[in-house]
């Protein structure tokens, strides 16, 4: 008696636990957790050197969300956008390094510069559709990208600049593991200020913007005001993550931003999921960790990138994000096929 | 008192004459319709009054005051539409589509929206509540969750109708309201139009090819053929007019060697 009695109680308990993991509240505080305590694990398993690709990944997450607002949401591709990175990581180099302010100040600052740039690149790119507006976005990244290089008294040209350690309050973020929490927390309210935007009136804009510039006119929506207003907010989760990520490398040159960063991270919303928020984390984790995890033989992650891009785009337009609903469709096919099944035989029996 | 006023409106197309010397009055509480045979100018018309097309000549005007804004302001003075070939939101849910016939309600923007303060929450729930109040009127409540583009016909037409009613516009662009839907739901449109103009008090201008429901629904009628008005009146008036019958029946008896 008493032993079914406990029989029945365990599950009871486990499936309390788990309605409370799954609850939305549940499953934030669970992956808050993990989140927090993860590098801590690593460390302990004396993986520290992987905590610095976990600060990595956090930088691409939100140069990717930022895309994703701009090309996902908004429908207007961009080729350029480690261009932005470079303004924003340059910016915010110089800002503590020469000019001596504080990273708080700093890392807004550079933001808001990345911002007012690409507002600026909106205005042109307000008569540019497709093609062309590609080829506007993929001259920008080339040109800031050169310009870097060149003005050499401003960014060290090719022999790249130092960039100091970002500190707050006189506590230094000098090793991977603080910087960690530090990127964490930027990550967070970059993920949650996008959440906010794409839930409310200015996210249905931009969204509406894409899928019909005449309706969307129609319903008041000032085209060139969102979509100017879509570059810049794109523009500021670029300038974000270049300072975030000038100040885990300290040291920066224009390679870390040439033509090829751009064109990862256009890969990395499609695979991810274009127009999807997890869409955008998932495919900057993704690509983020593709390169280190083949890093022993070489060119492979290159092949292994424009395979995941091909294999996406044909089987799983929706990006990583809808491979957990079209499993769940092709299970229930699957289901329905073998039903059938064994209705034909039994009729035939 | 006429709310909607069209003088002398031309618009041309390189040397095509898409509209010519156009003029007519839509009266404020009226189910005005515009019809003509293909080809007549008639969603060129909606289209100057949505000012996606600026007229060559001629003015329009709306409740006494010329209407010379930007298409996105078009809303703002009380004038919201549907589309003749659906244009919804694909991407977007049906309760979002709704809410942003409600975009020119609102004033949250990009920055207020990230940070999703009080004034925010409290305009998003009032848009909210706004647009689930739309749905219900039009009997769609249940396709408030799902995607536009898997609905059937029939429905994305009445979330069109809802987006653009939602916003409690005065004046009510109809470009042909029930293309594409079978006759009981033809029948059912129509009743929720006059609904519409009856209860809600929106005076209707409407784009239609099925003269069952032309001639059913509407006070006045404006024909067109050739960009040009060819005739004016009530539906009895129209429909005994010879410039009328000749148009649309020499439309036909041209197009019969051709079935």
């Amino acid at each position: 008696m008493n032993a079914s009695n406990n029989d029945a109680a365990s599950p009871t308990i486990i499936r309390r636990a788990v309605s409370a993991i799954s609850s939305p509240g549940g499953r934030l505080a669970s992956g808050g957790i993990v989140l927090v305590l993860l590098p801590l694990v690593t460390v302990a398993l004396d993986r520290a050197y992987v905590v610095y690709l976990y600060d990595l990944v956090m930088v691409y997450v939100i140069v990717a969300l930022g895309l994703n607002i701009l090309t996902g949401f908004t429908g207007q591709i961009s080729i350029g956008h480690a261009g932005f990175m470079a303004i924003g990581a340059y910016a915010s180099a110089i800002l503590t390094g020469r000019l001596g302010l504080p990273f708080v100040m700093a890392m807004p600052l550079a933001a808001l510069l990345t911002a007012a740039i690409g507002f600026c690149l909106g205005i042109p790119a307000l008569r540019l559709h497709g093609h062309y507006l590609a080829i506007a976005t993929l001259g920008f990244g080339v040109a800031v990208s050169q310009l870097s290089a060149v003005w050499e008294g401003f960014t060290g040209g090719y022999q790249g600049m130092k960039v100091p350690v970002a500190s707050i309050l006189g506590l230094g973020f000098n090793s991977d593991l603080r910087y960690y929490y530090l990127a964490l927390a930027v990550t967070w309210l970059m993920l949650a200020a996008a959440r906010n935007i794409l839930r409310t009136r200015p996210g249905r804009a931009l969204m509406a913007v894409r899928d019909s510039e005449v309706a969307a006119q129609a319903m008041g929506v000032n085209l060139a005001k969102y979509k100017t207003a879509s570059f810049a907010a794109s523009a500021f989760y670029a300038g974000i993550a270049g300072s975030l990520y000038a100040h885990l490398v300290k040291f920066i040159s224009p390679f870390d931003f040439n033509l090829g960063v751009s064109l990862t991270l256009l890969a990395s919303i499609v695979v991810g999921g274009l127009g999807s928020v997890t869409g955008s984390v998932l495919g900057a984790v993704f690509m983020t960790l593709l390169p280190h995890v083949f890093s022993r033989v070489k060119n492979l992650p290159l092949v292994l990138t424009g395979v995941s891009l091909i294999v996406v785009v044909l089987f799983l337009p929706h990006g990583l994000v809808s491979l957990p609903w079209r499993l769940k469709q092709a299970a229930a096919r699957m289901r329905t096929r073998m039903g059938m099944r064994g209705a034909t035989r039994r009729g035939t029996a | 008192m006429a709310l909607l006023e069209i003088q002398g409106v031309t618009v041309r197309f390189g040397g095509l004459v898409a509209v010519n010397d156009l003029g007519f009055a839509v009266e404020d509480g009226a189910i005005h319709g515009l019809i003509g045979p293909n080809g007549a100018g008639k969603s060129t018309v909606f289209n100057c009054i949505s000012r996606f097309i600026r007229p060559d000549a001629g003015v329009i005007r709306f409740s006494g005051k010329e209407l010379a804004c930007e298409p996105h302001e078009v809303i703002l003075r009380g004038i919201a539409r549907t589309f003749q070939n659906v244009e919804l939101f694909r991407g977007q849910t049906v309760i979002d589509n709704v809410l942003l016939g409600l975009h020119a309600a609102g004033t949250v923007d990009i920055l207020r929206g990230a940070l999703r303060g009080r004034g925010a929450r409290a305009e998003e729930a009032r848009l909210r509540t706004r647009a689930a109040e739309v749905l219900d009127t039009l009997g769609i409540t249940g396709y408030a969750p799902g995607l536009a583009c898997g609905l059937p016909y029939g429905v994305q037409k009445l979330v069109e109708l809802a987006r653009a009613l939602v916003s409690r516009p005065r004046l009510l662009l109809l470009d042909e309201p029930v293309a594409g839907m079978n006759s009981a739901e033809r029948v059912d449109l129509a009743k929720t139009i006059r609904r519409i103009r009856d209860e809600l008090g929106v005076t209707v201008l409407l784009v239609e090819h099925d003269m069952s429901i032309v001639m059913g629904l509407c006070d006045m009628i404006t024909v067109m053929n050739f960009g040009s008005k060819i005739a004016e009146g009530t539906p009895h008036e129209v429909q005994h007019d010879p410039r009328v019958i000749e148009a649309y029946l020499g439309e036909d008896a041209e197009n019969a060697p051709a079935c």
